[in-house]
């Protein structure tokens, strides 16, 4: 019954792929102690092949045409660049120390990287796989994120507990937000107007104000049966309507789903431990989320708030990219 | 001899070096300007801890070099925060022979508007400041002493402690033990005040945990052949079956020879083997390998626990200042010894300082020579409202009365 519902979602997540024909169905899982990124087969949920990559593989984004899969490898100091269609490391851009996070340019021309030791965010040109400029922010960058418009960068910083907002045009510090601590990853709504960024430490999501760079507000989260102590949010994804966002909430174990204009909690989907990255489905009717210390992904079907399946995939998986 | 009190401004090093080149850029000519918040270093010159001979064989439970390196990178991760709320942050470093010479210093700094300071020195030192200071509009930082009197009968209400004390490593131990099954215990105790004081920590989380002390023997260290029975791991170890050694030693030189030459083949914790510790530099949750980057890049050492411990006192700081909008002093002493407070000790728990004794509750890690066994609490040791208390003295445990 179970696989019928899945088989069900998926069919629908593909027949609303565009026909760009490109989609593989696969979906990938960067597994940082296992230098791989293990591919499984969305309709069979089967694990197609893992793919060796530079040392602890973590961040992942498709190009924008889809063919390529950019992972960083954060102690190889590089992204490698996987061929969609031969599954398989093509080319490595290096950067510098340490990189964990990344966000990529529209255009597919640049990429926006959070160096956590050297405490700096880097612009890759991809064309020429050189460094463009380097940027200074607060100690332990994390999270990386492009404005819809692309005009503006926000960069988290775990130590400074701070949101850097960087113009994208003069690579500049436009406003350093205090938020609570710890703060990790971002969401945004379509038109950018609210920025949505996770404290693992403060146990919340600030709401900034896109235009203003001013705090919102705050969402807590409290699913039943943990302290507040447990939990501990990281990861974050949105729909695209800028409706429902979903909160990975790390050490309780559970995905918040909120309501973004009432920002209200609306259910906990229990996932496995320390729910880490979260992503979405093409037609938004699967959420997967990486299980850091369970090493599986679960799959929550985003109508019922039911988890569908988990998946084994390697140790410590840490994102999940789709391409359906 | 050196002079009693000697008050250093640390602008030598890559890292004093940037902060001269602030203090140009600004055009102040001290650390004194109203837009800085000053934190001051007190150490004890000489202390026996850092004594050369004493840091070369890395003892487990022993420090790798001065906790001053651990502030150094909490000062440098200060930098953009400092900016966000228009402030900076300025450390300085001054050390005096005895504690009447670091009062002096306290009382120097204070009168030229220093609020903060941590306290490099051993117990008996760190008594006599906060009691002489008692009642002084600042706050002291332990970052080094772990004794339990300090947070019992001696305790003070400006004098805060960053670093655990005997009863938090000594209950992280026993949790530890207990969850493995291994009940029986026997203790080697030195001949040290401060050894005894370790054995009677251990006693007491023995008690509260349920294990059972199978036999407590006194060691030497001496090769004296009248004391052999003292001085004699495999003599020491040959009585009664017991499932583990914990060795009560504080300055670590005994303990370094216990493990492997015990008569049965035991594991040995404690001072040696595997200890209880506020931080290891193999740690590698939480953000911590990129901590050790930088407290390596700093002191070109590995960090230890009481460079965690100071590391931690100038981020209690610099998140009151930056969470209370730079307040006047007693709203900040205020916000960190209050409940709100979220500190980040790259353990994976929100860490604040109980009321009852000033002392931070944090998780314990239990460490070999190159790796992070366990992290206490051990699962499955609950408390009714906060599980870091069952660590060390609890509110009902407590002698402390400000």
């Amino acid at each position: 019954m179970r696989f019928r519902t899945v088989f069900a979602a998926l069919t629908l997540a593909l027949a609303a792929a565009s026909a760009g024909a490109k989609s593989t169905g696969y979906v990938f899982v960067s597994s940082e102690n296992d230098n791989a990124v293990t591919v499984i087969d969305g309709r069979t949920w089967q694990v197609v092949k893992a793919i060796p990559t530079g040392k602890r593989p973590r961040d992942m984004k498709l190009s924008p045409d889809r063919t390529a899969l950019y992972v960083i490898a954060s102690d190889a100091n590089r992204i490698d660049v996987i061929d969609i269609a031969q599954l398989k490391v093509s080319h490595s851009i290096p950067v510098g120390e340490d990189p964990e996070m990344f966000d990529l340019g529209a255009d597919g021309k640049r990429l926006y990287v959070s160096h956590e030791e050297d405490a700096q965010v880097s612009v890759i040109d991809i064309a020429t796989r050189k460094p463009a400029a380097q940027i200074e922010v607060g100690e332990e960058p994390e999270g990386v994120r492009l404005s819809p418009d692309g005009r503006r960068l926000y960069v988290t910083s775990e130590v400074a507990n701070m949101v850097h907002v960087i113009d994208t045009a003069s690579l500049k510090i436009l406003a350093n937000v205090v938020v609570a601590n710890r703060p990790r990853r971002f969401a945004m709504t379509p038109d950018g107007g609210e920025v949505w960024v996770t404290s693992e430490l403060g146990g919340q999501v600030t709401v900034l104000d896109g235009a203003t760079n001013k705090v919102k507000a705050t969402i807590a989260f409290t699913p039943k049966g943990f302290r507040a102590d447990d939990v501990t949010p990281v990861g974050i994804t949105m729909t695209r309507d800028g409706k429902t966002a979903f909160v990975t909430l790390g050490r309780a174990n559970h995905v918040a789903v909120v309501d973004v204009p009432a920002r209200k909690v609306q259910d906990y989907v229990l996932v496995g431990n320390r729910a880490w990255g979260a992503t979405l489905n093409r037609d938004e009717s699967l959420l997967l989320v990486a299980n850091g210390l369970s090493d599986d992904i679960s799959v929550v079907d985003t109508r019922t708030h039911k988890v569908l399946r988990s998946v084994a995939v390697g140790r410590v998986p840490h994102s999940v990219v789709i391409d359906d | 001899m050196q002079p009693t009190t000697l008050a250093r401004r640390f602008f030598s090093g890559p890292f004093g070096r940037r902060l001269a080149g602030l203090f140009l850029a600004l055009g102040v000519a001290t650390a004194a300007s109203a837009a800085t918040t000053r934190i001051a270093v007190l150490e004890v010159e000489p202390d026996a801890r850092y004594d050369e001979t004493r840091l070369f064989f890395r003892g487990l439970a022993q420090p790798l070099g001065r906790p001053f390196a651990g502030a150094e990178v909490a000062l440098r991760e200060a930098r953009f925060v400092g900016q966000a709320v228009g402030t900076e942050f300025a450390l300085e470093r001054v050390s005096g022979g005895d504690a009447s010479a670091l009062v002096a210093a306290v009382e120097r700094l204070a009168k030229d508007g220093v609020r903060f300071f941590l306290i490099d020195a051993p117990a008996p030192v760190v008594a006599d400041v906060s009691k002489a200071v008692r009642g002084r509009e600042l706050l002291l930082f332990n970052v080094s002493a772990p004794d339990d009197a300090l947070r019992q009968e001696q305790c003070q209400p400006n004098l805060l402690h960053t670093l655990p004390n005997d009863a938090m490593r000594a209950d992280a131990l026993a949790q530890f033990l207990v969850s493995k099954k291994w009940r029986s215990v026997l203790l080697l105790e030195g001949p040290k005040p401060e050894d005894r004081l370790l054995a009677a920590a251990f006693e007491r989380s023995a008690k509260r945990f349920g294990l059972k002390i199978a036999e407590r023997r006194p060691f030497v260290l001496s090769n004296d052949p009248r004391q052999r029975d003292q001085g004699n791991v495999a003599l020491l170890t040959a009585g009664p079956d017991h499932d583990v050694v914990f060795v009560a030693d504080s300055d670590g030189e005994f303990a370094r020879s216990v493990p492997y030459r015990t008569v049965r083949p035991r594991p040995v914790v404690g001072s040696e083997g595997l200890v209880a510790t506020a931080w290891h530099w193999s740690w590698e949750r939480h953000g911590a390998p990129q901590l050790n980057a930088r407290l390596e890049k700093q002191a070109a050492r590995r960090m230890a626990a009481p460079d965690w411990a100071a590391w931690m006192a100038v981020k209690t700081v610099v998140e009151a200042v930056v969470r209370t909008q730079n307040a006047p002093f007693p709203a900040l002493a205020k916000y960190i010894k209050g409940e709100d407070i979220t500190l980040d000790g790259f353990k994976g728990s929100r860490l604040g300082f109980r009321p009852w004794d000033n002392q931070l509750r944090q998780p314990m890690l239990l460490a070999t020579h190159n790796a992070v066994i366990e992290r206490a609490p051990i699962a499955g040791f609950l408390h009714p409202t906060q599980n870091l208390d069952t660590l060390g003295f609890d509110r009902r445990d407590s002698r402390c009365a400000f």
